[in-house]
């Protein structure tokens, strides 16, 4: 019996009728772990014995009650290593949990195990992880996407029902489109960040991974919602995101932003993302061209405004309180040992720049003027939006590249992101689903539809009359 | 050439409220170290900040009462420096856009501008021993005010003043108990020279590490002919931060400004900006309480007090409640009682019994000199003034007939003063009197005595 092939839906009902038990079901993904993660890598930790035991104790009525969920290294749960994939943080266990774990465990979810990321999320290819790197289910030669590869593979490798990851510049999204799930992430204040443990804090959101769009509307009933620990959450109340789901797009308006298909991107992936859009007009949808006019900019902003806050949020590892620490002669020597010995070389790239871009002198001509600059993007956005319902884009202008590709150049890798940074830097919510495969060698596309901010029923519902009508999401990596 | 100091002082004041500034740790002082953490004040990796909005109001209160501007959109920064008494190794402040602009503090005969309120977070606290170093948390995220004053000041007492007026006025209002010794109030100074005339200001010097109001005066008695002596030499000041040491009566180097932090300050991402609403600024304004400059004016004219008197009541807001309360028909006496009792917050005495005392003095009951006794039995017993004058049989004879015997007992006896009287020396009358008190026990009334001595010498 192979349950781990399965969704949080056709789970449930078995859980529900009886036929399996939530620990037959842990027990399953916990052989489907063992028989394929050492090919690909996507766990760091593993507490079979945890998770059988929450297993035996799992409230079946609960919206995800018995259902396994794997969580990205850089979410807090009580009692478990939280390391970022950093060696900073090698050794050290969370005090507490995270309310979206919190939230996960009232809802009955089994917590299965960590995830691999980039080095505190920042990356685009899980190449960045002080614990090795992660492989694509669907060619091993090559890189899962980033930052939240290990949150992707899991699911795309049937190793997880569905997971958790963080999206700052594109984190879910685009490992979701090089993976072939579904990635969401939700709209900035949507979800409590409580417990996820910064990179740039005014971009970072929690969002899941599934195998379909309503699987991924179902976990975000579950996370979403006013956190009193989280002064950015919104206090909204928090519609059942499933409701709406089948309402189909018809008389729906999705705008085309023309300046997203640019020179230089996969012509598999311009071709799938075009005959996608044709798709989703055979539904009734209306398509229509939009202007994202400061588009350009997006890539320089972000790599200003999210490095000059890591900046600041990674300065607490300094081997004084948590995590790893190399003994100097005195403070300022301790500091500087145990954060050069702690972090990776992308970690330190950006903690300079972003150190860099907030100097006397400097702060006017980069951080100030990223700002602005940011509001224009947020702007585009909202005028966009006036125009359509949502829009839908790429979600990254190629497929899977081959590990080790990119690592050496660091400018082609910040391109992954292009098409998903405006997003966090608006604020809006986005999701990437598959919408195709290559040829030759066989790697998923992903298609990106971007809703306006807490409008996450019409991106999902948009996203599920498209899934609902092509074959993809049925497809599965041979591993 | 004559120097002039121009001295600007930044006050650190811990609010005095329940819980921390972003988190629901207790503020208490004294706790086992470590002890009033948690994951948020500890900084650990993925804890968020939640405002204190009490801390706001008690700084917006803190701001009305020296007459600030409230800024009604404010919001917080982050303050990168590493230490490790700074869980983050960046402070929660506000930069740009403090609770707090303007307002001043009132001495006497001057107002003593103040450019700017801002709250933060405390750090932790530091510990040195043999070989190695210890860091207490728990007063890291205590709730703390920043008070920068405009450079108005120009002497040691100037500043002296100032930080006495300042702190009454905090602890008035509730805001802070500002025991300095628990590090409730903490104050650095910046102070320059220039020679009197210029209008330009000096290289500026900063001065930390005092830890009284007295040691911050002492400081600037150093530092101000220090760099006065310095010019005279011909040498220059350069900006630098020194160190009191209060010990050895003297400040040093502790950083120079090659050294100086670049706190690359920029909007604290994690928090949403402060909003203060009409109404909220509404409510606030209703705990305004009276001020100490406020009330000591009013004690002069409503109570008719010297200002000396009105001075040491106000300094001591338990000292002033007691007083309004006391004060009954003839406050200057009870002013005068009050201010020699030691500690107005330990005595047994009852407000009311200390104008019951005056009011037998008054009366004639009993003497001044008996009232003292009476006092001296009142701070140590808590009985009230009628009933130790009962125990202690003190009540005066005012009785004229009985007093009338003793007076014609005294003319008898000393016909010399009589004589003396007569032929015009008026301060004869005094021996009588004394030989009345003598003869009475010193019951007798003297005013009455006088009176009757002085009517039977006339028609005699």
């Amino acid at each position: 019996m192979s349950l781990h092939i399965n969704t949080i839906t056709g789970l449930r009902a078995k859980l529900q009728r009886g036929e399996i038990s939530a620990r037959q079901l842990t027990q399953a993904m916990l052989d489907r772990i063992q028989a394929v993660d050492g090919k690909l890598k996507a766990y760091l930790w593993l507490n079979p014995d945890d998770a059988l035991a929450q297993a035996d104790t799992a409230d079946l009525t609960k919206p995800l009650g018995g259902i396994p969920v794997a969580i990205k290294d850089v979410l807090n749960v009580t009692g478990q290593p939280c390391t970022c994939a950093s060696k900073i943080l090698h050794g050290h266990t969370s005090v507490y949990d995270a309310t979206v774990i919190r939230q996960l465990r009232n809802a009955g979810a089994i917590l299965l195990g960590r995830t691999n990321m980039d080095e505190f999320a920042m990356g685009s290819s899980t190449e960045n992880s002080s614990w090795g790197i992660t492989r694509n289910p669907w060619d091993l030669e090559r890189i899962p996407g980033g930052s939240s590869g290990g949150s992707a593979a899991a699911v795309a490798g049937h190793e997880a029902i569905a997971s958790l990851g963080s999206d700052t510049g594109g984190s879910i999204r685009q490992p979701a489109a090089l993976t072939g799930c579904v990635g969401l992430k939700p709209t900035y204040g949507l979800v409590s960040r409580y417990g996820l443990v910064a990179f740039a804090s005014s971009l970072d959101q929690i969002g899941p991974f599934t195998k379909t769009v309503e699987d991924s509307a179902l976990m975000l009933s579950v996370i979403a919602g006013h956190d009193s620990l989280d002064s950015t959450s919104v206090p909204a109340p928090v519609p059942d995101y499933r409701e709406k789901l089948n309402a189909g797009v018809k008389s729906l308006r999705i705008g085309l932003p023309k300046e997203y298909f640019i020179a230089g991107m996969d012509q598999e992936v311009e071709a799938a993302v075009r005959k996608a859009i044709q798709q989703l007009e055979s539904l009734g949808a209306e398509v229509v061209e939009i202007s994202l006019p400061h588009t350009d900019y997006a890539v320089a902003v972000y790599y200003l405004i999210a490095t000059a806050e890591a900046s600041a949020n990674l300065a607490r590892f300094d081997g004084v309180r948590y995590g790893a620490r190399v003994r100097g002669a005195d403070v300022l020597e301790t500091y500087s040992k145990t954060r050069g010995a702690g972090f990776g070389p992308e970690v330190k790239r950006r903690i300079i720049l972003g150190t860099y871009a907030l100097s006397a002198g400097y702060y006017d001509a980069y951080y100030l003027k990223a700002q602005k600059v940011r509001t224009l993007i947020r702007r585009d956005f909202e005028q966009a939006f006036q125009k359509c319902d949502a829009i839908v884009a790429p979600t990254s202008p190629t497929p899977a590249f081959k590990i080790g590709e990119r690592v050496d150049d660091p400018m082609q890798m910040y391109l992954s992101d292009i098409f998903t940074i405006s997003v966090n830097l608006a604020g809006n919510c986005g999701l990437s689903l598959p919408c195709g495969f290559t040829a030759q060698p066989k790697l998923p596309i992903g298609l990106q539809l971007i809703g306006k901010a807490f409008d996450e029923t019409t991106l999902l519902r948009v996203a599920h009359a498209y899934e609902q009508s092509t074959p993809w999401h049925k497809e599965r990596p041979a591993l | 050439m004559n120097y002039e100091a121009v001295i600007g002082l930044e006050v650190h004041v811990q609010l005095k409220t329940q819980s921390k500034l972003f988190c629901g740790c207790a503020t208490e002082f004294g706790a086992e170290p470590n002890t009033r953490v948690c994951p948020v004040c500890l900084g650990y990796p993925g804890v968020l900040p939640v405002m204190n909005a009490e801390a706001v109001r008690k700084t917006i209160l803190s701001g009305l009462m020296i007459g600030c501007k409230i800024t009604q959109f404010s919001k917080w920064d982050r303050k990168n420096y590493f230490y490790p008494d700074m869980p983050k190794n960046y402070q929660v402040s506000q930069y740009d856009l403090p609770l707090c602009l303007g307002g001043a503090v009132q001495i006497s005969g001057k107002k003593l501008g103040v450019t700017r309120i801002h709250l933060e977070e405390d750090v932790a606290k530091s510990f040195h021993f043999d070989t190695t170093s210890g860091v207490d948390f728990n007063r890291a995220g205590t709730p703390l005010m920043e008070i920068v004053s405009e450079p108005e000041m120009r002497s040691p007492e100037d500043a002296f003043a100032y930080l006495t007026a300042l702190k009454e006025i905090l602890i008035t209002g509730g805001v802070s108990d500002c025991d300095m010794e628990k590090g409730q109030l903490r104050c650095d100074c910046n102070v320059s020279v220039r020679p009197v005339g210029q209008e330009k200001f000096g290289e500026k010097v900063e001065i930390k590490n005092m830890n009284s109001i007295s040691g911050v005066k002492r400081a600037l008695e150093y530092e101000i002919p220090r760099q006065i002596a310095a010019l005279g030499r011909g040498e220059k000041i350069f900006q630098e931060t020194r160190r009191w040491d209060d010990e050895a009566g003297k400040t040093s180097v502790m950083r120079t400004k090659e050294y100086a932090h670049d706190y690359r300050y920029f909007p604290e991402p994690d928090l949403m900006p402060v909003t203060v609403s009409d109404a909220m600024l509404a409510e606030i304004q209703k705990l305004l309480p009276e001020l100490p400059e406020a009330r000591r004016q009013r004690f002069i004219y409503q109570y008719g007090l010297p200002e000396y008197d009105a001075g040491v009541l106000v300094a001591n807001a338990a000292l002033a409640k007691f007083f309004e309360k006391a004060a009954g028909k003839n406050p200057k006496a009870v002013a005068n009682w009050m201010m020699s009792v030691s500690d107005i917050t330990t005595t047994p005495i009852q407000p009311t019994q200390i104008g019951e005392l005056v009011t037998a003095i008054d009366a004639g009951q009993i003497s001044g000199k008996q009232g003292k006794d009476v006092f001296a039995a009142m701070l140590t017993t808590g009985k009230s003034p009628a009933i130790i004058i009962q125990e202690k049989g003190l009540a005066q004879v005012s009785d004229t007939g009985a007093l009338e015997a003793f007076c014609e007992q005294a003319i008898a006896g000393n016909p010399k003063s009589v004589a003396d009287f007569k032929a015009g020396n008026k301060a004869a009358v005094n021996a009588l009197v004394g030989q009345v008190m003598k003869l009475s026990k010193g019951k007798a009334n003297p005013q009455l005595v006088g009176e009757i001595l002085a009517k039977k010498l006339h028609s005699a």
